[in-house]
């Protein structure tokens, strides 16, 4: 399956919705929209990774750059996802550290809501 | 003797081929379905830390995957042609070489090129794992419990 991206925007938040599988093929297109939103001023991303089949370790780097790029703004990106097998890798590299992870879109931004 | 054998050129494009080609493989020979996820990711990583290290060192050469279900093991073999230094050579399971810290300062440190990070996922995954660099390119065996000839999982 073929990555699919779309974004929107809701109260200061950007949500990326994520659909297909992540890996070093398809991962160059996840960074280089996640970089064109940073570089237009969307510094708080909320990816929702629960429509990604696969996630590889390239698709990791791209979140943890991402991630760099909207720290160095003051902003934040979290993910949504609660497939176990998705999560799986998050846990094995140490990243459930690293990334706030929701199980929801409503989760996520009402906790976004409160940091504000 | 090798169950399946596949060459691949180093694209990114033929990663997913091979990471499904040895799924499928491995779902015949028996490997537990809770198992397949990791099958696949792992395959997947291994060749796509190949293909990188072949865009970088030879791009023309072909990257070698071999498959083999004869040891009541399901095993998988991915070779590449490309000098390496980036990893050490390592045999075991999986905390052995997860060992990083998981501060962000760590991963923020090592974004840009990442490397390891593919190795220590397949670590991660695969209760069995061995990588071999050489001058002329790196081998990493990995391999999961197979069904027994009756059909019942080895483990």
């Amino acid at each position: 399956m073929d990555l699919k991206l779309d974004h929107r925007t809701e109260d200061r938040l950007t949500i990326v919705e994520v659909e297909g599988e992540i890996d070093v093929y398809t991962a160059p297109r996840l960074r280089e929209l996640l970089i064109d939103l940073v570089n237009k001023g969307n510094f708080h991303l909320l990816v929702n990774m629960e429509k990604v089949d696969f996630l590889d370790s390239t698709g990791l780097g791209v979140l943890v750059g991402g991630l760099k790029r909207v720290r160095a703004h003051d902003g934040s990106l979290e993910l949504v996802c609660t497939q176990e097998r998705i999560l799986k890798i998050f846990r094995i590299t140490g990243l459930t550290k690293v990334f706030g992870i929701y199980a929801s879109v409503d989760e996520a931004k009402e906790a976004h809501g409160r940091d504000k | 003797m090798a169950t399946v054998e596949l060459t691949f050129s180093a694209l990114p494009a033929h990663v997913r081929t091979a990471r499904l080609v040895a799924t499928a493989i491995a779902r015949r020979t028996g490997v537990a379905e809770a198992l397949l996820d990791e099958v696949r990711l792992a395959v997947g990583e291994a060749c796509s830390r190949a293909v990188e290290a072949h865009r970088v060192h030879c791009p023309g050469e072909p990257i070698r995957i071999e498959i083999r279900d004869d040891s009541g093991r399901f095993e998988v073999t991915v070779t590449d042609s490309a000098p390496n230094d980036d990893i050490q050579s390592s045999t075991g399971t999986a905390n052995g070489l997860v060992a990083a810290g998981t501060s962000a300062d760590w991963m923020f440190g090592i974004v840009p090129e990442m490397p390891g990070l593919g190795i220590a996922v397949i670590a991660g995954l695969a209760d069995d794992v061995e990588v071999s660099p050489g001058p002329t390119g790196v081998r990493i065996r990995m391999s999961w419990p197979a069904a027994t000839p009756n059909g019942v999982p080895a483990r």
